[in-house]
């Protein structure tokens, strides 16, 4: 078979893999709203003050929140996969609209974060490696264990009492300044502006993650015999860590950033709702607060798929940038 | 070699051993220490650290912060070690299944273990304490439900390797059952990696408690770290270490236990150590 055969018939068989994943987040989604007190009649009849037993059970008739398990299983699975969400009672708006309303605003903090995160994350390890055991690896991975051990949101607080309040360099909270009725480029860099202190804080974590994963990875290729033979034909030490370790010990450290989009999601709850970014993050903490479940649960949805397709992606990259992979 | 001197051949898991023991001693002796309720008012409101009798300064309430990061220290640890107990318990269990039984228990378990993973774990574990209503048990499903997979994969790696190995073998032969086996055979074969891995995993409970609690997710009558720095939020502006000392106990509660936990890796597996 050619090669573009091969790589279509990946692609399909991740994408194959990818639904029961799906499907089972749904379900667990289901289950969770089950296990809820109270059912969407009673979040209205609170809404409404008060409401007679008679107008609940005709309610619930409506939903269809009468019949069994199994058959609203079923209603559940087929709204969920047309993208029907509910009815936040709140915002008095569909679930869906809400979240892909918020969407842009994460995905934007969510890009910056990674590029910065792996970059210099790949820098610092780079750096860690070839100067191991001196001064500068050891501030390296100094700096990596402490950033690791710290929580976000205090981070975040922190930066907001130095940089913004004493300091008065960046804005503590929002996207943009509105009041201002910015255009264009204007808008672009206030945006740009506003966006540097949550991508620090939300990227320092994994800044320490993936320093510490680079300095490992290049510490195990450099014991590698490919190594060996590279210095034995004379070539400079230079060229043997840019051109030939480098190279190999990026691999790994693509296939986590992968993994991390996950937790990378709940982590930009907190600092969405430290700087007021107004992401899906600072959605699902305005919808703690105000009890809104089933927000809640369409946020989780869809952050959850979100999480599926950036894997998709990554292992779609994976097999790109390393032919040794099994595509068929 | 003995245990300890290995241990203690790592410099800095020593000094992380003796952070995480004074943060033990200070969360074992909180009542002692501040003997009244940590939600107690108990002077005046917004004092700097130093001033007024409080050594690390008072809340907009006039609560003593040093007395709530005592009493928080307790239920960090506390919440961490529980969690993770019940979180190893549910992995070793589960991948200890997929792992000796293997085909199709080992399918659906990893399919699941699979699934848990994907799921963003934070959020999950947010939605988890929002509909079980936020309380100290609460919180501690929530983490468990969220750290049990990695547990999970590991376990099952374990037995997957060893259940073919000759001693097991030998076990069937005499007829031993398989609980037996699994339990008294193999399992005190993989115990360092599972401790290892257990240790680090209380530092993140303690991280995601702390989150969750920052949240207004806390069991609403428990004083905790996350809880102080959620509640001392809105006065950041004219009260900043209402926040800053509980981050700063978190940061060295947490560092401290990873540092012990790298520290016993080394010490469990040192053979592992030639290779940094």
């Amino acid at each position: 078979m050619s090669q573009a055969g091969k790589r279509s018939r990946y692609v399909l068989k991740r994408l194959l893999h990818a639904i029961p994943v799906v499907l089972a987040i749904i379900v667990v989604n289901f289950f969770l709203l089950q296990l809820a007190e109270g059912d969407a009649v009673d979040v209205l009849a609170g809404e409404a003050g008060s409401a007679t037993p008679e107008y609940m059970a005709q309610l619930r008739e409506k939903f269809g929140l009468d019949q069994p398990l199994p058959v609203q299983l079923g209603v559940y699975m087929k709204n969920m996969l047309s993208f029907d969400l509910g009815y936040s009672f709140r915002h008095d708006m569909p679930v869906s609209q809400l979240v892909l309303d918020r969407l842009v605003p994460t995905l934007l903090l969510m890009v910056s974060t990674i590029t910065l995160a792996v970059g210099f994350g790949i820098i610092l390890g780079l750096v860690a490696a070839s100067n191991l055991n001196t001064w500068k690896d050891n501030v390296i991975s100094i700096f990596a264990l402490i950033s690791y051990a710290t929580p976000l949101f205090w981070v975040g607080l922190m930066m907001i009492v130095v940089f913004s309040l004493k300091l008065r360099w960046f804005p503590t909270s929002g996207m943009e300044n509105v009041a201002m009725f910015y255009e264009g480029w204007d808008r672009v860099k206030d945006i740009a502006h506003h966006l540097v202190m949550p991508t620090l804080t939300l990227s320092l974590f994994y800044l320490a993650l993936y320093t510490r994963f680079m300095r490992a990875s290049m510490l195990e290729q450099a014991s590698m015999d490919y190594v060996t033979t590279a210095r034995a034909k004379g070539l400079t030490e230079r060229r043997i860590v840019f051109v030939h370790i480098l190279r190999n010990a990026l691999l790994p450290v693509v296939t986590m950033a992968g993994v991390q989009v996950g937790s990378l999601i709940g982590g930009s709850v907190i600092v969405e709702s430290v700087f007021a970014w107004p992401g899906l993050g600072m959605l699902a903490f305005e919808a703690l607060f105000s009890r809104d479940l089933n927000l809640l649960l369409g946020i989780f949805l869809l952050s959850a798929l979100l999480v599926v397709a950036i894997n998709l992606v990554v292992d779609l990259l994976y097999s790109f940038l390393d032919p040794r992979i099994e595509v068929g | 070699m003995s245990f300890w001197r290995r241990f203690c051949r790592n410099r800095s898991a020593v000094v992380g051993l003796i952070i995480l023991a004074i943060v033990v001693l200070i969360a074992a002796s909180a009542h002692l220490l501040f003997p009244e309720d940590p939600f107690k008012l108990v002077g005046q409101s917004m004092s700097p650290p130093g001033e007024n009798g409080f050594l690390f300064g008072s809340d907009t309430l006039g609560r003593d912060v040093a007395a709530g990061m005592a009493h928080g220290a307790r239920v960090s640890l506390l919440i961490g070690l529980i969690a993770t107990t019940v979180a190893v318990s549910l992995g070793v269990l589960l991948g200890a299944f997929a792992g000796y039984f293997g085909g199709w228990v080992d399918d659906v378990l990893m399919r699941v273990t699979e699934m848990f993973q994907t799921i963003p774990s934070f959020i999950f574990a947010i939605l988890i304490v929002a509909i079980m209503k936020p309380s100290i048990n609460s919180v501690i499903i929530a983490i468990a439900v969220v750290s049990w997979p990695a547990v999970a994969r590991l376990v099952r790696g374990e037995f997957l390797a060893m259940r073919n190995r000759e001693f097991v073998q030998a076990c069937h032969i005499i007829g031993m059952s398989d609980w037996r086996i699994m339990v008294r055979e193999i399992l005190p074969n993989c115990l360092s990696p599972i401790i290892v891995t257990g240790s680090l995993m209380v530092a993140t409970a303690i991280l995601i408690e702390s989150g969750l609690a920052f949240l207004g997710l806390g069991d609403p009558n428990i004083i905790s770290w996350g809880f102080q720095i959620g509640a001392g939020r809105t006065v950041l502006r004219s009260a900043w270490w209402v926040c800053t000392f509980p981050g700063i106990a978190i940061m060295l509660t947490v560092l401290a236990i990873n540092l012990v936990g790298e520290g016993l890796n080394d010490a469990m597996n040192p053979r592992l150590r030639e290779r940094t």
